[in-house]
Order: C-alpha cells, then structure tokens, then sequence
C-alpha cells in the first residue's frame, strides 16, 4: 500500500494537470483571454436584410475586430432586422459611423464592418446608427443581372 | 402456444425486472447522496479512490487523446483541403474535440477503465462479504465504500476530459503546423475566435460532469446490486461497461440537443 504522502502527491499532480487542461482550454483554445474581460458598450443599427448574419459575428473596422454581434431581432413596426452590437470601450467612434454587412471570403461567414464618418461627437451606450447598408442577397444580385439581359437582349431584336 | 405465452412472460418480466432495478438505483443514488457526508469531512478517504480512478487512468486518457487529436488533424487537413480552407484546421479539431469527443471519448475510457473496476471491487467486497462485516461493526458501507468512490469518479471525469481535449488540441497541433505545415498563426487564431468559452468550453465540462455522474453511478450501483458470486460480478462489470456505455451516448445526445441547437 501507498503512504499517504506519494498518494496526495499524486492526487495532487493530477488535479493541477486537469486544471492547467481547462486553463489551457480557456485561454489558448477559448478567446476568454481576448474579448469577455473586456468593457463595452452597445450600439444599435436597423438593417433592410441581414442575410445570414449570426449571434456573436465579428464587428470589424479597417479589418481589426472592435467588437461582436451581441442580439438580433425584428422589429414589427418598421419590418426591418435590429442588431445590438457590443464594442470595446477602447475604441470609439464618431456619431455618423455607418454600417454594412460584408462578408469573409465568398462563401465565409457574415460580419459587420463599421466605417467612421467625420462627426466630432462620440457614439455612447444605446446609440444608434444611422446609415446601413444591407447584406448582399445572391439570389437578388442573380435575378437583377437576369433581368438586365433580358432588357439587353429585348432592345437588341428591336 | 407454450412457446408463445413463454416468450411473452419473458418479455414481461424483463421489462418489470429492469424498471425495478431503475428504482432501487434510484434509491440507491438518493441514500448516497444522503451518506456522503461523512466521505467530505474525512476528505482522505475520496482523495485514495481520486487515485485509482483518476491517477491510474491517466495514461490512456493522455495517450488516446493524443492520438484522436492526431488523426484529427490528419483527416481534417485532407477535407478542409480540397476548399482551400485548410487554414480553418485549428477550429476544426479544437470545437470537434471541446464540444464532443472530449466528453464522450474520455467517458467511455473512464467507463471501461475505472467503472470496471469499480464494479468488480465492490461486487467482490460484497461476494466475500467485506460490506457486511463492517455493518457488523457498525460502519455503514454506503458512506465507507461506496459514496467516495462516487464523488472520486465525479471529481475525475471532468479533469480526465480537459485533459484529453488539451491532448487532443495539442495532437491536432502537432500533425497539422509541425508535420503538415498549416500556418501557426493563423491556426490558433481562428481557433481563438471560433471557439467560445461559455458556449463550447463551459458546456464541454458540463457534459463531462453528467457523464462522470451516470458513469459511477451505474458502476457503484452493479456492483452494490452483483449476485455475491464470481458469475455475478463478472455479469456486473460486463454491465457496468456496456450501460455506462450506451448512456454517456445517449445523454449525449440530449445534452447537445439542448445545448446546441440553434445558436
């Protein structure tokens, strides 16, 4: 039989290693290190069509992620899509900053990508944004460029 | 029609057997819960079950993780190729690893490693009535025997899954960035910015944690239930394995369908 010691020894060794494994998994493979610690504020933006924008997309601006998607909603009066949207408190922006949905690549995820205007005032918790610009639906982009050959091809014959 | 009503009475008492045995389980879990007490304030007695069910079972849990980690990374690479994604390598075995095969592959290695084993120590306490000496000597073995080996498997299992996920993620790293050559950098940061800690860590643990809970349970429970003969216990750790196998996948299941439908 084991002493006590060699037994809390390793008891011991192995309750640090299954700490270090979920800390490993938190800092290293989680992104509890880069976002959640730190403060934001929310902005609101309406969006005409979000297309296949997701709960927690990247909110980027020049690039850099300054934030995430933080809710979406409908709104029932106006019929358009409200996103809330959290941004760190480290990076601000003027009161006219418009925003577009964009996506990754050609097939990638959605994100909100955030453009300054030249307003002096800062943007403050709750505000919302004015200027939007709609995700590009495919099959809309398809059926315009449908319609205009055939407008083409129309006065051609004529 | 003998054969017939015979084969139906079978069935009968199966189903009635089975749905007994669930009640006593049940009981059996509520009277442990109850007992266990004792096993707390002396916290020497779950640290001694800590190591056989934990300590011992690390190697195979730190090995396998490894290795799944590695074929991962293998398999990904050749899928994520052929899109020209093979940058997305990293968030592919990391969410696959965090979110699902942490918790159910190092269930089903703690099942057959330590519930095994302790199902056939307490199913053999019980055939050389081991359990009834000590109530003979007024110690009660649900709370001596039988509640720290408990509270051992459920402290165990959720470190036992970190680890295998951070082998796995480590494995995947290996054989995807230093054999393959997948870009380092973007290899973690699109891991960073996939994987969510709430949603995918958080919810990893708490299935290890179900699982570490049905996984002792059924084991403490077939070896409390073993016929005290060497038939018995060997007919209860065949159990134990195949039960705790079935249900960690089947809890499974209802766990991601709770926890990650939608989003």
């Amino acid at each position: 039989m084991m002493t006590r010691k060699t037994l809390d020894l390793w008891v011991g060794v192995f309750v640090a290693i299954g700490l270090g494994a979920l800390l490993f998994l938190a800092l290293k493979v989680g992104n509890l290190a880069s976002f959640s610690a730190a403060e934001t504020y929310l902005i609101k933006a309406n969006f005409d069509n979000i297309g296949g924008l997701k709960k927690r997309a990247p909110v980027k601006s020049a690039g850099v992620v300054v934030g995430r998607v933080e809710d979406i909603g409908f709104d029932t009066e106006t019929y358009e899509a409200t996103v809330a949207m959290s941004i760190d408190k480290r990076y601000e922006f003027p009161k006219d900053t418009s925003a577009k949905i964009l996506t990754a690549g050609l097939l990638g995820e959605q994100y909100i990508g955030l453009s300054a205007g030249g307003d002096t005032g800062k943007l403050k918790d709750g505000d919302k944004l004015k200027v939007t610009q709609s995700a590009v639906v495919l099959e809309n982009l398809i059926s315009q460029f449908l319609f205009n050959k055939a407008a083409d091809s129309n006065k051609n014959s004529k | 029609m003998n054969a017939v009503t015979g084969f139906l009475e079978n069935i009968g008492g199966r189903a009635t057997s089975s749905i007994h045995r669930l009640g006593f389980a049940s009981r059996f879990l509520l009277l442990m819960l109850q007992n266990s007490g004792m096993c707390f304030r002396r916290f020497s007695l779950i640290v001694r079950e800590i190591y056989s069910a934990g300590v011992l079972s690390l190697i195979i849990i730190l090995v396998s993780g490894l290795f799944v980690g590695m074929v991962l990374g293998l398999q990904g690479y050749d899928t994520l190729e052929r899109y020209g994604s093979s940058s997305a390598l990293g968030v592919l075995v990391a969410l696959s690893l965090v979110r699902e095969l942490g918790p159910v592959v190092a269930g089903l290695l703690f099942a057959s490693r330590a519930g095994s084993a302790i199902t056939a120590e307490i199913g053999l306490m019980k055939a050389t009535e081991q359990l009834d000496a000590m109530e003979m000597m007024a110690v009660d073995p649900i709370a001596r025997v039988i509640a720290p080996r408990f509270w051992a498997g459920v402290i165990s299992m959720p470190l036992l899954a970190a680890m295998f996920s951070g082998m796995g993620v480590f494995g995947g790293y290996l054989v995807g960035v230093r054999l393959i050559g997948v870009d380092e950098g973007s290899f973690w940061s699109q891991m960073q910015s996939a994987v969510d800690f709430r949603e995918d860590i958080l919810n990893g643990v708490i299935k290890s944690v179900v699982f570490g809970i049905a996984v002792t349970w059924i084991a403490v429970f077939e070896g409390y239930d073993a016929p005290p003969t060497a038939e018995g216990v060997s007919g209860a750790t065949t159990r134990t394995v195949v039960t705790s196998s079935l249900s960690i996948l089947a809890l499974d299941f209802m766990l991601t369908a709770f926890m990650f439908r939608g989003a």
